[in-house]
């Protein structure tokens, strides 16, 4: 009945100066994918993003369910340029934030692209997000990236993108 | 209110490599489909994973249930937290109000958008535990209406699952191209 083995890694990277993007490419043949991100950034507070096939038009729209350990807050972007990914989540400066994003389905040419992701700053609130792309075109690369003048990921942050085939 | 604000949680655990199996797939033809189920679902894993892709046929709702090898008794409960863009919120059921627990609130057809969730079902095969579930699920749509919750969800039954039903619990219909991936996270 099983298909056999999936997760499959396909790209690691990590940083070994500051920069403020990163790029996955050659990401076919999967179901769905799954990137790991434990980043810290410089400055402080910046917002980490999304963007697909690198597209920089306003077909982004996310919706952040956050918690700060003081109160819950739910907020929306519409029509952005990127899926902004982080809220209270974002990379911390001080140690390694942790985050995950689930891309469905990335590959079909039929509907528009929606992703899962958990992002978690101990030391600022935890997020949940949903990303929508409305695009039908397939997902052909990943850019992961921190936004801000000046801002950068920092040297050491690790990107793991796994790819999941189903039956 | 319940499609405004439910909820689920996950994205769990990376498994290592060689651990992490496809069992099946279903994906939802032209005439969309009512229930979803995977069957035969075989004893030899110690997890089970669930990651959909779905749209809803119903538009004034789209809460979906679970429900295991067929039980429609009052046998399960759940707990979400949910927002909707602009407001938070939380609830539970218990006893069965459902007939099934409540999994993902999935996104409906008149938003153009899918909604991906992600279901973990944790020590699906062992006879000495009542089962549970967390999910994350979520959907926008480029304005208000959208929804992303976490869930938890428990089944209280020791027997072990082998089958798993997924069906809107307004009795509309997963729409076409609603996909769902059903695998299998062995143990050490």
């Amino acid at each position: 009945m099983a298909a056999g083995s999936t997760y499959t890694p396909i790209a690691t990277t990590t940083l070994g100066s500051n920069q403020a993007e990163i790029t996955f490419n050659s990401i076919g043949g999967y179901t769905d994918l799954v990137l790991i991100v434990s980043a810290k950034q410089t400055p402080a507070l910046n917002t980490q993003y999304i963007r697909f096939n690198g597209d920089t038009g306003t077909n982004y729209s996310y919706t952040i369910l956050s918690g700060n350990g003081t109160s819950a807050v739910s907020a929306r972007g519409t029509s952005q340029d990127r899926w902004y990914s982080g809220y209270y989540g974002v990379p911390p400066t001080d140690s390694y934030g942790i985050e995950i994003y689930n891309f469905q389905n990335y590959a079909n040419t039929t509907t528009y692209k929606t992703g899962l992701s958990r992002t978690n700053r101990a030391s600022g609130g935890v997020d949940a997000m949903v990303g929508l792309w409305r695009s039908t075109s397939a997902i052909t690369s990943i850019t992961y990236g921190i936004s801000g003048v000046s801002a950068y990921l920092t040297s050491g942050s690790t990107f793991t993108l796994y790819g999941i085939l189903a039956a | 209110m319940l499609n405004t604000v439910f909820g689920s949680l996950s994205v769990g655990v990376t498994p290592s490599t060689n651990s992490y199996e496809s069992i099946a797939t279903v994906t939802v033809g032209s005439g969309g489909s009512s229930t979803i189920t995977f069957s035969s679902i075989p004893s030899t894993y110690t997890h089970l994973q669930i990651r959909g892709f779905t749209q809803q046929t119903n538009n004034s709702g789209a809460n979906c249930i679970i429900r295991y090898n067929s039980d429609s008794g009052s046998n399960y409960n759940s707990h979400y937290l949910g927002g909707n863009g602009s407001t938070t919120g939380a609830g539970y059921f218990t006893n069965g109000s459902t007939t099934g627990g409540y999994a993902f609130d999935s996104a409906n057809n008149g938003s153009g958008a899918f909604c991906a969730f992600i279901i973990d079902v944790l020590d699906y095969a062992n006879t000495n535990k009542y089962k549970t579930s967390r999910s994350l699920s979520g959907w926008s749509n480029n304005s208000s209406g959208e929804n992303l919750s976490v869930m938890s969800s428990a089944w209280r039954n020791t027997a072990a699952i082998t089958s798993i039903t997924l069906q809107d619990y307004s009795g509309g219909s997963f729409a076409q191209y609603s996909s769902f991936a059903l695998y299998g996270i062995k143990g050490a």
